[in-house]
Formats: structure tokens, C-alpha cells, sequence
């Protein structure tokens, strides 16, 4: 049976990757930012995952599981932080957000 | 074989992610991101990494994604927030350059580094390989230590969700 070579699997990991930075770059939704940031933490267990593969280690798979717990742990903080900043001014815009400022 | 499987996997998760950052509704883009989760579970299947794809559909899907559409339900977005106005900001059209010109910059580099030598001719596995027993095995001997390490991260960012959610930032 014929594999999927490994460089087709970093081309789907690139775009995947530019797709999540151009989100945040261009969207100012800050839940949406952080949907774009899961995109790209989501790309790069592809590659990781993909290189485990080739190299026939485990590793990487080990390494996209800590890449799964540091993403719950940053969506349940960045959330709370969101909540917390929606009850201060009632808008996820974040170019509305300058309370560092001054 | 696998390569039929693999375009329309690929090509799924693409437009979804796609449609993730352009849809206007958030709980439009978080079911995106919930289709293309799914899809990508499908290729960590294709990759004979299957304990990833499980915690792929459990965690991502499940668990991250039902915060995303709670906190999304919670703040009642529909309407406020930016809608569509995001489309008409001033610097987009060359941020849409630049990641062009970055995916175009990565993916040359990927075409030089593949045409350099034999790099897509994977090593040989055996039939034991990437199976719940073996990455469980991994984990709870040489990676123990960052496992344990993983969990007090986890404790850390509860608590801390549940200080930033219940005080009143100032």
C-alpha cells in the first residue's frame, strides 16, 4: 500500500499554519483569535506527528500530547480572561481593549 | 490508497480552517473549527497515530470546543462584538499579502528541503507501531516526568480560570 509521503503532510501543516496566522493577524474577534491560535497549535501536532512517523518514534506523539494539555490549559485561562474583560466593557473587539495603556 | 484518503482530508480541513477565520459569527467559526478538528483526527488516523486521534476528538473537539461555544453562548455574541467590520479595516489587504508571501515562503523551503534527497521514503515500521499500548508505555517510562508536569499545568491554569472568572478586573 502506497503512504502518504512525508512532505505532503508539511504542505497540509504549512497552510494550516499561515491559515492561523492570518486569522489573527486580520480578525479582532478575540474568540476567534483564539480559535486561530487552536489552528496553528493544530498544525504543528501534524508535523510532529508526521515526523514520528518517518523517523518511526514516538516521541512526537508524546510531544502533541503536551501540545494538546498546553492548549486546554491556555484556552481555560484565555476564556476566563475574555469573561473577565467582557464584564469590564461589554465588547470582545480587541482593538477596544487599551486598559495597559496609560 | 492512502493518498485518496488523504486529499480530501487534507482539502476539508483547509476550507474549514478557512472558514474559521472568514465566517462572521463566532459559533459559525467554532463549529468550523469543530468540523476541521475532526478532520484532522481522520489524517492522525492515516498517520497510524491513534491514541493522538482519540485525544484529538476528546480533548479538541470535546472538551476545548464545548468551551469555546459555552463562553461564545454565554457572552451572546450575535451581533455585537466586531461582525462583519473586519473585513473593511485599513491594513488587511497587506497582512493578506504578507501570510502569502509567508505560506509561498514556507512552502518553497519545504519543496527545496524534499527535492534535496530521499526525504519522503519514511523508515520501516513495525505493525506495533503508534498503538495506545506503545505511546502509554513511552509515557509512563521516559516521559513520565513531563506527564506529571503536565497535570500540575493543568491544576495551575484551574485555578487560575477560576480566579480570573470570579474577580472583577479593575
Amino acid at each position: 500500500m502506497e503512504i502518504v509521503p512525508l512532505s505532503h503532510y508539511l504542505f497540509l501543516s504549512a497552510t494550516l499554519f499561515v491559515i492561523g496566522v492570518t486569522g489573527v493577524l486580520v480578525r479582532r474577534n478575540a474568540i476567534v483569535v483564539f480559535m486561530s491560535i487552536e489552528i496553528m497549535l493544530n498544525a504543528v501536532n501534524i508535523s510532529l506527528v508526521a515526523f514520528d512517523r518517518y523517523l518511526n518514534l514516538h516521541d512526537g506523539q508524546i510531544f502533541s500530547f503536551m501540545v494538546m494539555c498546553v492548549a486546554a490549559a491556555e484556552v481555560s485561562v484565555g476564556l476566563a480572561i475574555i469573561i473577565a474583560l467582557f464584564r469590564n466593557k461589554p465588547t470582545i473587539n480587541l482593538d477596544e481593549f487599551n486598559i495597559m495603556k496609560s | 490508497m492512502e493518498l485518496l484518503i488523504f486529499y480530501p482530508l487534507a482539502g476539508l480541513c483547509v476550507a474549514f480552517a478557512l472558514g474559521v477565520v472568514v465566517n462572521n459569527s463566532p459559533a459559525g467559526s467554532a463549529m468550523s473549527l469543530i468540523a476541521m478538528m475532526l478532520g484532522l483526527a481522520g489524517i492522525f488516523v492515516l498517520q497510524q497515530a491513534h491514541f493522538i486521534a482519540v485525544l484529538q476528538i476528546i480533548i479538541y473537539a470535546g472538551a476545548i470546543m464545548v468551551l469555546f461555544m459555552f463562553v461564545i453562548m454565554l457572552l451572546n455574541l450575535k451581533g455585537s462584538g466586531e461582525s462583519a467590520s473586519w473585513r473593511s479595516r485599513d491594513k488587511n489587504l497587506l497582512l493578506t499579502v504578507l501570510s502569502g508571501l509567508l505560506v509561498a515562503g514556507v512552502l518553497y523551503k519545504i519543496i527545496a528541503v524534499v527535492e534535496s534527497g530521499n526525504f519522503d521514503s519514511p523508515a520501516l515500521r513495525p505493525e506495533t507501531f503508534g498503538t495506545v499500548r506503545q505511546v502509554g508505555t513511552i509515557l509512563f517510562t521516559e516521559f513520565v516526568l513531563p506527564f506529571e508536569v503536565a497535570s500540575i499545568l493543568l491544576l495551575v491554569a484551574m485555578i487560575g480560570a477560576v480566579v480570573l472568572a470570579k474577580n472583577k478586573v479593575d
